[in-house]
């Protein structure tokens, strides 16, 4: 593929070298296309970047918001959030969090993806459209369904654990423990985030080449030697790219948490983003909510740079 | 495991999957008496659309179907002409730049809103932006963007050069050779990035949360995440609330759902 292009490339250019040269007005139009584009994302996704920087080291309350100027103060809330033991608290719970989401994700993804090549080809086509369904649902439309299953009183999940003897789940609050909340929280999640994940690697198990395959059970390797040493190094870019895609998201995750408990959660359920949101627009402390944000953002920045490197080394950006 | 093993173990797998889906619709058509009873009804065995007409009837649902529908409109129409511009440069053009652009529009993605609602607010209220559908609307506008423009891309890219060259050879001149040649050609492209435009414009809280205060001006998903009647959160209208607000987002989704999935990873087996 990629050295079909190289060996067309210089001829194609060479051509386009010449309708450049009878059109210099050329030369800018791409820029002119470009311009709204790049007006729109430097105006609201660039500069509010910069704010965000330059916030993080200015006193930002209430009357900077009405004066519309922040009060150059330093580190001093950098330093502030580094001391702060809840900080560190919500800090871990997010990484934490995030290990289990992504995990759970990735493993049960690739798990119900492997199963359809094992199965019959209705059901195939079955799965596949439940799957879609469910990647369709509108997060917090998932969200109140999700409320509705694990209500104290009448929810299907309390019934149904009794029920198999798992435990007496009569008006069991799942919330009062945040342990269990998160694994409420949790279960939403990855439920939403396996159909993308599912999907996509299938179509990459579909990519893979059968006589590799054979020739693997030939050298007499079982199902999961040859998935070790044939499937899973052809699917390795696709892997990359998806946990990292699910690092960005789960680490940030927000309202599935918010909504879920009804706008108001208690310090037990702060993740980075609800504990950034919480310092700025609950207690108006703008400057610090940028700081927890900056620090937010770096993390997400490793992650960001692995999906970069593999969107760019697989040859989608020409 | 024999095929009938791998069998049973799919259907399991599809029915925990689909099951919360099908509750909220099963809940939805369900008369109250079923809805709350301790053993659940497994299915709407007289189904109701009571709990549709009381969905309908709390207070400001038809506001945030109207002010839904300004903002998605708005957003496609204008998310589509921007990225189908800013895609002709980086697909058909050459330039200074270029790449560096592609790799902007793709890390940008990855910021999180989270993050950026801060400055953001702070943006928007030095605009005067703050409780106007305008600011909501630039604010989805340029989220949609670095991928609509990346989509697009990817459908221009799949259409030979050749062609619109060959209209030119033949007397046409750019313009024309775009009208007549590429335009058509790109319809799909255009409908799967509007729909994408669509979905996410629909779907999204934070932003809506955070800037519409009034509640004349809330969005539908604002308005179902803050559902609850006199009487505490009522299951029935609170499920056939969410069905509604999930329909059309479903319905679209089925017909460019191969689109979503590429253009995110797409590329990424190919040797």
């Amino acid at each position: 593929m990629a050295s079909v292009a190289e060996s067309e490339f210089p001829l194609a250019s060479r051509r386009r070298h010449r309708f450049t040269r009878q059109r210099t007005g050329r030369a800018l139009a791409p820029y002119a296309l470009l311009a709204p584009a790049a007006t729109a994302i430097g105006v609201i996704l660039g500069y509010p970047l910069y704010l965000l920087v330059k916030m993080s080291f200015e006193k930002y309350g209430l009357f900077e918001l009405i004066k519309h100027k922040g009060r150059w103060v330093g580190t001093a809330n950098y330093a502030n959030i580094l001391h702060d033991g809840q900080f560190w608290h919500v800090l871990l719970r997010t990484i934490l969090f995030t290990v289990v989401n992504v995990t759970l994700t990735m493993v049960l993804g690739t798990a119900i993806a492997l199963l359809l090549l094992q199965v019959s080809r209705w059901l195939r086509v079955a799965l596949t459209t439940g799957l879609v369904l469910v990647w369709s649902v509108p997060v917090i439309v998932a969200v109140d369904i999700w409320r509705w299953m694990v209500d104290y009183e009448f929810g299907v999940a309390n019934w149904a654990l009794t029920e198999l003897h798992i435990g007496n789940f009569v008006r069991h609050d799942w919330f009062a423990n945040p342990w269990t909340g998160f694994g409420v929280i949790t279960a939403l999640i990855v439920w939403g985030a396996i159909p993308f994940v599912t999907i996509t690697v299938y179509a990459g198990l579909a990519q893979v080449p059968q006589e590799l395959l054979e020739a693997a059970a030939i050298d007499g390797a079982g199902p999961w030697a040859a998935f070790r040493e044939v499937t899973l190094p052809l699917l390795m870019p696709i892997f990359v790219i998806l946990t990292s895609l699910s690092i960005i998201w789960d680490f940030q995750v927000f309202q599935q948490i918010w909504v879920m408990l009804d706008f108001r959660p208690t310090s037990d359920y702060y993740t980075m983003a609800i504990y950034a949101f919480h310092q700025s627009f609950q207690i108006s402390e703008y400057g610090l909510g940028a700081a927890i944000a900056v620090v937010m953002v770096l993390f997400m920045f490793a992650a960001t740079l692995v999906y970069l490197r593999q969107m760019l080394r697989t040859g989608e950006v020409r | 495991m024999h095929k009938l093993g791998w069998n049973l173990l799919g259907l399991l797998v599809l029915v925990v999957m689909v099951f919360p889906v099908y509750w909220m619709v099963a809940t939805a058509f369900k008369p109250g008496q079923q809805i709350l009873s301790y053993t659940p009804q497994w299915f709407p065995t007289s189904p109701t659309l009571s709990n549709f007409r009381d969905a309908v009837d709390q207070p400001f649902f038809w506001h945030a179907v109207k002010n839904s529908l300004i903002i998605v409109g708005a957003v496609v129409a204008l998310s589509v002409v921007l990225a189908f511009l800013a895609s002709l440069a980086l697909a058909r053009f050459h330039f200074y730049g270029r790449k560096a652009f592609i790799v902007l529009i793709l890390g940008v993605q990855m910021v999180p809103l989270a993050a950026l609602i801060i400055p953001l607010y702070i943006l928007m209220s030095r605009l005067g932006q703050v409780d106007k559908l305008t600011g909501v609307i630039a604010m989805y506008l340029t989220f949609v963007l670095p991928f609509t423009v990346w989509t697009m891309r990817g459908f221009l890219l799949g259409i030979p050069k050749e062609l619109e060259e060959a209209a030119m050879v033949d007397g046409a001149t750019r313009f024309g050779a775009f009208v007549r040649v590429l335009l058509p050609l790109v319809g799909p492209g255009l409908v799967a990035t509007s729909i994408f435009a669509f979905i996410q414009a629909w779907n999204e809280f934070i932003i809506a949360y955070v800037f519409l205060h009034t509640p004349e001006k809330q969005t539908l998903m604002v308005w179902l995440a803050s559902f609850t009647t006199l009487r505490g959160t009522e299951w029935g209208p609170l499920m056939a609330g969410a069905t509604l607000c999930a329909l059309p987002v479903v319905v679209f989704f089925l017909l460019v759902q191969r689109r979503i999935a590429f253009g995110l990873t797409a590329g990424a087996v190919r040797g």
